[in-house]
């Protein structure tokens, strides 16, 4: 079974990644958030909670990636996704220096243009998705559905 | 019931205190609020400041409409639930939010059925007062859209080497 790192910041961030969640079934899927209390919507899966930062939150965004570099180092997966913001560009930046191939969904909230987090994470992403048909360009990121 | 939530992000008063204000001027006592982290206090309405993901699915299913500001996660819980929503953009050149994105999910998810979009207080006002003759949305499936998760499962199905 392979192991895959699903990462996502709170609110709509975390709902859209639970929506992808039908994908995943034939994975061992380890979640990575920043708020304890969305455990309980993965019961049975590993969890992590992980500083809740943004580009704005300069300190706490320095945490987040070593919280994120020592789960990377830690679980090893073989996959790892994110649907943004902060948090997952650093897991798809770090896991794919560590070997692991990496797909990065854009919410579904940036319709008239890609999220930072998705701009500078879609290059380091096997797959990169936007999730509005207009924002797909041919070197990416592809349009192939939406959690919608 | 009415259930208005703002998130827990950014305050949103503007949207908290119409709401109140409206309980208010109408004699409502069937609303419940979730308000993060508001300056502004309700004094009409019952309110709370955050809400776990469980009791958040309780308060949906137990309304009859949602009022939120535009964010995905309200969006997306409402649809899920077949409820209506009231969506109100956050706005950045008032300081909600960082950036107008608010504002372009509102235009875009708008169109669909069950969405209402209120652009200010005053006209999410007259919305709340057509509460009772709002269209209910299509329930969605609990999934994203099959051409969606077969993407990704075929991406993590496929052999390593392939990447190189």
């Amino acid at each position: 079974m392979k192991k895959l790192l699903a990462v996502a910041s709170g609110g709509g961030h975390w709902v859209q990644l639970l929506r992808l969640a039908p994908a995943f079934t034939e994975c061992e899927v380890v979640f990575v958030t920043v708020q304890e209390a969305y455990r309980a919507d993965v019961e049975g899966h590993k969890f992590y909670s992980v500083s809740d930062a943004t580009r704005h939150t300069k300190i706490r965004l320095i945490r987040a990636a070593l919280e994120l570099f020592w789960i990377v180092c830690k679980e090893r997966p073989e996959v790892i996704i994110s649907t943004g913001a902060a948090p997952g560009y650093f897991a798809v930046v770090l896991g794919k220096l560590l070997g692991a191939r990496t797909i990065w969904v854009d919410s579904i909230a940036n319709v008239e243009q890609l999220s930072m987090s998705g701009r500078l994470a879609g290059r380091h992403a096997n797959l990169w998705l936007t999730q509005w048909p207009h924002l797909a360009t041919k070197e990416g990121p592809q349009f192939r559905g939406a959690v919608l | 019931m009415i259930f208005l939530t703002v998130g827990s992000a950014d305050p949103f008063d503007r949207m908290v205190r119409a709401v109140d204000e409206w309980a208010a001027s109408r004699g409502r006592r069937d609303v419940f609020a979730q308000i993060g982290k508001a300056q502004y206090e309700p004094r009409h309405i019952e309110a709370v400041r955050f809400l776990s993901p469980s009791e958040f699915r309780e308060r949906v299913r137990a309304a009859r409409l949602l009022v939120a500001h535009a964010g995905m996660g309200s969006i997306i819980t409402a649809l899920e639930a077949g409820r209506p929503i009231i969506i109100m953009p956050k706005r950045a050149g008032l300081g909600e939010h960082r950036s107008d994105h608010q504002v372009a999910t509102a235009k875009q998810l708008g169109q669909r059925q069950g969405i209402i979009v209120a652009w200010d207080e005053k006209d999410l006002v007259t919305k709340l007062d057509r509460e009772g003759r709002l269209c209910t949305p299509t329930m969605i499936a609990p999934g994203a859209s099959p051409e969606l998760v077969a993407t990704i499962r075929a991406f993590i199905a496929r052999p390593h080497e392939m990447e190189i």
